[in-house]
């Protein structure tokens, strides 16, 4: 069937559609998903084509709808929770981690957690400290939970709906100033992406970008300037930080010899550190010059558009740093 | 400075008409809160020994809460509680030997030896296990409540925990949202009258923890019900109390009840017990659940003293044959370790 440019908040919405129609056992909970339409207009008409039963808005109180959601998930069911950003689910990071991520190791295997909880990520919004984390490395610490962030529309669709039919528990990380962006996808019920698969989004041999979302953004606009100098990156974009698939990632390196890592996390612990560390492990000989990271800078984000951009990568930022290791 | 027991309860609360247990399940109770106090005592010399490690939280004392709770729920009801769960999985059917096994961290164990003390769930029984984080499991029990309605189920879910745990965060979300989507829960509190070395009147504002469920309850009755605080040191009482109570969540809303017992152990191995005097406990000792419930099978039951020797030697016997089966049984393996971290 014909690829359709949809936006991002499209391939969303069109996802959740799908899978509630095709398993009577896929529901909705959270904060204004239903009445409200949802907070980023994902489930907006969704009250009215699904009812009350299936989209089940949620008073504020992120610790029970992560945790009830786990319950649900462990007893048959296959929740879509979501909350309403991800700077809400450090409430919830019990239940995230103890819990969603726990119940079926420590119980042998009696239990599965099908369950998906939506977020937003990501700061560029004026709206200081607190509402402005990109904080999802955080959560792919922890074994038994997967990490998806995806960086287009195709991706967005393709790996939700994966999401939902997977039987483990995903973090679904959606980036707020994405929404609007288009990308063609396929009008397939039936299009699903691989969980755990990283994706070339550019090819090129001189340098290796490896990012997500925002960074991928970000690179992409740098790749266009630096191949006007003659320099030809290559972008990875991880498509999940767990499971990390950085397979194409080391082939990449062994052509290109150098690496950078982009994203909007801070720079400690970050993504760029464990990105380095695996290069190191399984590309020394390869090495031509250190793996540099672009990420936000080390304090908290503050609301002054001015400096709040001055924090975050940047295209600039990615092309100096490229020059760096060339 | 003294605990004393307050109980309200209430009878004829609700409209229930409930079949009277007749003596052979009197028995099957005693039975298994022997069952129970013996396991916790050998649980508790294990320990000592080094066969047994991690944290250890004995149910010794409350026997009666988790023995007549359980069994006032039918096969299609679900039970979960926090880590103090041998009690509970013991009641709702899980093998002594599997649980043993568990304690000494065997593959054999009801949780493959990945679990631990605080952690016993058997699937098929609907036991969904203990949990260590205090609150954490209360919102699960709303997600499997919301699960029977979602799918027009007959059950409920029994919701056991702590006084200590009415403290945390989890419980007013959980409660909260049981309440506003009515699911049914019976959500029962063990105040054994203490969390650690907190006593409940230092750490809620509500000595009376049974008052929470007007939170969540409107004048129209509408919301959460509130229960009785019944006696948790008399099997029958807690029996009636919670029948009411889970016909009540089958029927129209989830129900909040309160259990005033008592823990006559340490909260955990090696509790120096500095919060409360050994007079204090010993007055509990005397009116513990066992001997209360002994004493009304010898006065309803004429002769039935040779009955409950037998079920006491039996108890000690089960007791023995689990712990030869956990030290028998094979260690996890290195598969076991890596296994059940993701569904492949
Ligand atoms: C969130 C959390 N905080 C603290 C602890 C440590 N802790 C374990 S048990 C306990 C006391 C809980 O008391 P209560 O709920 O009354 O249960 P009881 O031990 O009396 O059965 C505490 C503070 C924990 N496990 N989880
Ligand atoms: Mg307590």
């Amino acid at each position: 069937m014909a690829d359709r440019p949809i936006t991002y908040r499209e391939a969303l919405s069109s996802a959740l559609r799908e899978e509630m129609q095709r398993d009577e056992r896929v529901f909705i909970m959270g904060e204004e998903v239903g009445v409200w339409g949802g907070t980023y207009a994902v489930t907006r008409g969704f009250l009215d084509e699904f009812g009350e039963k299936r989209v089940r808005d949620t008073p504020i109180s992120e610790m029970v709808i992560a945790g009830a959601a786990v319950g649900a998930a462990m007893a048959g069911l296959r929740p879509v929770a979501e909350l309403m950003t991800i700077n809400f689910a450090f409430v919830a990071m019990d239940a995230i981690i103890n819990h969603a991520a726990k119940v079926r190791y420590m119980f042998n295997g009696q239990f599965t957690v099908p369950l998906v909880i939506r977020t937003t990520t990501g700061g560029g919004k004026q709206l200081g400290a607190t509402h402005s984390h990109a904080p999802e490395v955080i959560f792919a610490h922890f074994p038994g939970l997967y990490v998806a962030v995806p960086g287009t529309a195709y991706d967005a669709k393709g790996m939700l709906k994966a999401s939902i039919r997977d039987d483990n528990p995903v973090l679904f990380v959606e980036h707020s100033t994405m929404l609007q962006w288009r990308s063609p996808v396929p009008d397939d019920p039936d299009f699903l992406l691989p969980i755990g698969k990283s994706d070339i989004k550019r090819k090129g041999s001189d340098v290796t970008i490896v990012t997500y979302q925002k960074g991928l953004e970000y690179s992409l606009v740098a790749a266009e300037e630096l191949a006007k100098e003659g320099i030809e990156a290559e972008i990875i974009d991880l498509r999940w930080l767990r499971p990390l698939d950085l397979e194409p990632v080391f082939e990449s390196f062994k052509k290109t010899n150098r690496c950078v890592v982009v994203e909007e996390s801070l720079p400690m612990f970050n993504v760029g550190a464990e990105v380095a560390a695996q290069i190191h492990d399984e590309c020394f000989d390869w090495m031509d010059a250190p793996v540099k990271r672009v990420a936000a800078m080390d304090i908290p984000l503050p609301y002054s558009r001015e400096i709040e951009q001055m924090a975050l990568p940047s295209p600039e930022k990615i092309i100096q740093a490229v020059k760096e290791v060339i | 400075m003294g605990v004393t027991l307050n109980a309200h309860f209430h009878a004829g609360w609700g409209n229930l008409t409930m079949p009277k247990p007749n003596k052979e399940t009197l028995l099957d109770w005693y039975r298994q809160m022997v069952l129970i106090r013996r396991f916790e005592e050998r649980c508790a010399e294990l320990y000592q020994q080094g066969l047994i490690g991690g944290f250890l939280h004995l149910y010794i004392g409350q026997e009666a809460t988790g023995v007549g709770a359980v069994a006032a729920l039918g096969p299609n009801d679900h039970v979960i509680t926090a880590y103090r769960d041998h009690g509970i999985a013991l009641a709702r059917g899980i093998d002594p030997k599997r649980a043993m096994a568990e304690m000494f961290g065997k593959r054999t164990g009801v949780s493959g030896g990945k679990g631990g003390s605080m952690h016993l769930a058997d699937r098929e029984l609907h036991m969904w296990g203990g949990y260590g984080i205090v609150g954490g499991h209360l919102p699960l029990a709303a997600g499997i409540a919301l699960k029977i309605k979602y799918m027009e189920e007959d059950g409920v879910v029994l919701a056991l925990m702590g006084d200590g745990s009415t403290n945390i965060g989890y419980f007013h979300e959980a409660l909260n949202l049981s309440a506003v989507w009515n699911l049914p829960v019976v959500w029962l509190i063990e105040n054994n009258q203490y969390g650690m070395g907190t006593a409940v009147e230092r750490a809620s504002g509500a000595k009376e923890l049974i008052r929470r469920a007007l939170a969540y309850s409107s004048e129209d009755g509408s919301g959460m019900k509130m229960g009785p605080r019944v006696d948790g040191m008399d099997v029958l009482a807690v029996y009636e109390a919670i029948s009411e109570a889970r016909d009540h969540a089958r029927k129209h809303s989830p129900v909040l009840v309160e259990s005033l017992t008592y823990r006559l152990e340490g909260h955990s191995m090696g509790d120096p017990q500095r919060y409360r005097t050994k007079e204090e406990v010993e007055s509990f000792v005397e009116t513990g659940p066992i001997t209360r419930f002994r004493s009304y099978l010898v006065e309803t039951y004429k002769g039935v003293e040779k009955t409950l020797d037998t079920i006491d030697a039996e108890a000690l016997q089960a007791i023995d044959e689990a712990v030869e089966f956990a030290k028998n049984s094979d260690d996890p393996t290195y598969e076991d370790l890596i296994s059940h971290v993701y569904v492949d």
